[in-house]
């Protein structure tokens, strides 16, 4: 503990240097207004901004990228609550009763639950994250290829699993993505596979081209052509505070999603999306008077938004302390480190202490930040969305073709953008998921080559993947997923992701 | 009859098979020590099982016909001007690409006023250039002409 202490005050030491307050503050407000524009989620927010970081150093570079990502968080429920517009898909529970709650006269209250139960949660995980993930990097030191073949397998079903829609849908795009990963050198044997003839395909296709095109450029695709700016009803900032009554029926639904958020973000897969969902569901089914659902329960706004914030820190676990990402967007996080030569693993807390506690002690910064920002502001935020949509998607659209170009300075990855943006269209009018391509885009090197290095080990016996006891445990919950998943689409009765409602109500 | 699962599960099959297909180049290696093709055709053929999957009993999803285009006209402009971004930025620069890239779509496609469209699309053009190349050191293309 007095180490933990000590190392924590390393980290404020870094994070309270003015330059590095700087970024925590501009990635903030850049993450908020990213999360009040729709179309420009997290994931494809930090993208874009990848290439402003490369001029910094690996801590300020993670600081204004995290900033992003939770500055996103809170940004969404904005225009949820006050327009009834999901500014990312973790928001979409919180337009239910935040909406509702606006058209009764009670916006303001519900932006506030929000600000607040956002801060509680990502104050509260951000100490789970610093306890959690130094000891699972020691852990980790035990693990070699076939354990990080296990886990990596284990990351991919779960999200297929975890996801609202169609499992199989989801393992589809996941072998998608898979198969997109192996386009490059093969590491092991030095043979080009699939770039025909194209040298910039050497290393693969980009993280940043592939989830710009899938997130970003999709969507401008999918809402271009709406010509009305939408209404915005805009609470003055005396009407912000809930009621006594308002405070106390917020204070479980905070607690509980902080807790469900951070234990769900820790999972691989879409976490801030799910934990919404399920916070929304669990709030619903504990609630004394389920039936003010859908008229403005504001429990349905405080549980979503503590879950959502919660998941974001809960991905961090994985991502910093064994270098797997849970989900697209520490994938893109993970991305930004190596561009800065970190390689994040089990090695990075002890090899880059003023990096790790420098970004820990950032998230508490980062959400008092957004806590000031956030509700004296509310109004200047959502004054973007006044601008009309034939203007704003051209201006969204220049800033992925600078984003993904300035990565590699290469136009290839222009026309990758675009060819993703066109596929991530088709796709999402079919009704896929487009996660789990970009998160099998970016495990399949990692996959491919613990398999075969833990093959090499074995002299080509499949048993060291069961022999092992950390591997097999691992592929033994994998497998049980697939099976669970299998056999709850044939059960529909079953299929707890359709009991609560989240099969139908997956934007 | 066409829903949208069987055309999307037939779109998968055909994509694995080309994969299986593209893949015959490379040597496959063997089960115990796997080649470079191994992986390729493996998640291929686990695609394959997937689109089948998708296909077969695809009778219960929408009709393919029930998926709405509307907005195909900006689709297509759309992609178009992110393909002209693709053979444009190097050779015309960053600026000059952006500032008709920003025309083309909202003097043509949006159909806006000449002068405000130049007005927004210079600013963007000039202004974003400025951020990210000036202050950011972002590298970006100028061009043959200096743009």
């Amino acid at each position: 503990m007095t180490e933990t202490l000590h190392n924590l005050y390393l980290g404020f030491s870094v994070a309270l240097s003015p330059h590095i307050l700087l970024y925590a503050f501009v990635g903030c407000i850049v993450g908020t207004l990213v999360g009040v524009l729709p179309g420009v989620g997290p994931l494809a927010g930090i993208s874009l901004l990848l290439p402003a970081t490369f001029g910094l150093n690996a801590t300020s570079a993670i600081v204004l990228l995290a900033g992003i990502y939770y500055g996103a968080m809170y940004g969404g429920s904005t225009t949820s609550i006050l327009m009834r517009i999901p500014g990312e898909a973790a928001s979409v529970m919180t337009c239910i009763e935040g909406y509702a709650m606006t058209r009764n006269g009670r916006g303001g209250p519900a932006l506030a639950i929000a600000a607040v139960g956002s801060y509680v949660a990502g104050t509260a995980s951000v100490v789970a994250l610093m306890l959690l993930a130094p000891p699972l990097a020691s852990f980790a030191l035990r693990f070699g290829p076939p354990e990080y073949f296990s886990l990596l397998l284990l990351g991919l079903l779960s999200l297929a699993y975890l996801s609202g829609g169609s499992m199989l849908k989801s393992l589809a795009m996941a072998a998608l993505g898979l198969l997109l990963g192996m386009v490059g050198i093969d590491p092991m044997s030095g043979f080009f596979r699939f770039n025909y003839g194209w040298v910039e395909l050497g290393d693969g296709l980009g993280v940043v081209p592939v989830a710009v095109g899938l997130f970003g450029l999709s969507e401008i695709l999918l809402t271009a052509g709406q010509q009305v700016a939408p209404e915005v009803i805009k609470p003055k900032l005396g009407e912000l505070l809930p009621s006594r009554e308002e405070w106390r029926s917020s204070i479980w639904p905070i607690g509980r999603g902080t807790v469900l958020g951070f234990l769900i973000g820790i999972i691989p897969g879409s976490a801030h999306i799910i934990s919404s969902f399920v916070s929304y569901a669990m709030e619903r089914r504990l609630a004394k008077h389920p039936d003010r659902f859908g008229h403005g329960a504001i429990e349905g706004v405080a549980g979503p938004e503590s879950a959502n914030n919660s998941a974001t820190s809960g991905a961090f676990v994985p991502m910093l302390a064994l270098g797997v990402p849970s989900g697209p967007i520490p994938a893109v996080m993970i991305a930004a480190m190596m561009v800065h030569g970190i390689s994040p693993g089990p090695l990075l807390i002890s090899q880059q202490p003023e990096l790790f506690w420098g970004f820990i002690a950032s998230m508490y910064v980062g959400n008092v930040v957004l806590l000031i920002l956030n509700l004296p502001l509310v109004g200047l935020f959502i004054n973007v969305l006044r601008v009309p949509y034939p203007l704003l998607y051209p201006a969204i659209l220049m800033f992925c073709v600078l984003g993904v170009y300035a990565v590699n300075g290469s136009v290839v990855d222009i026309g990758i953008m675009t060819a993703m943006g066109a596929l991530g269209y088709v796709l999402r009018k079919f009704d896929f998921e487009t996660a789990p391509i970009v998160l099998g885009l970016v495990l399949a090197p990692m996959l491919e080559m613990s398999f075969r290095q833990a093959l090499s080990m074995s002299s080509g016996s499949y048993d060291i993947f069961i022999n092992r006891p950390i591997a097999g445990v691992m592929l033994i919950v994998a497998f049980t997923l697939l099976l669970m998943g299998i056999l709850s689409s044939g059960m529909k009765k079953i299929d707890w992701r359709r009991r609560l409602g989240l099969a139908e109500s997956q934007p | 009859m066409f829903t949208t699962d069987r055309v999307a599960g037939g779109a998968l099959v055909l994509f694995s098979l080309l994969v299986i297909w593209e893949s015959r180049a490379l040597p496959l290696g063997t089960w115990r020590q796997p080649g470079p093709a191994y992986a390729p055709v493996l998640l291929a053929a686990l695609l394959l099982l997937f689109g089948l999957c998708l296909s077969v009993p695809g009778r219960r999803a929408p009709l393919f016909s029930s998926v709405g285009w509307r907005e195909w006209r900006h689709v297509s402009a759309i992609l178009a001007a992110c393909i002209f971004a693709v053979f444009a930025l190097e050779r015309l620069g960053y600026r000059l690409t952006v500032l008709l890239l920003l025309v083309f779509l909202l003097k043509i496609v949006e159909r806006r006023g000449l002068l405000p469209t130049l007005a927004f699309a210079a600013t963007l053009a000039y202004g974003s250039f400025f951020l990210f190349h000036t202050i950011l050191r972002v590298p970006l293309p100028q061009g043959l002409l200096g743009f």
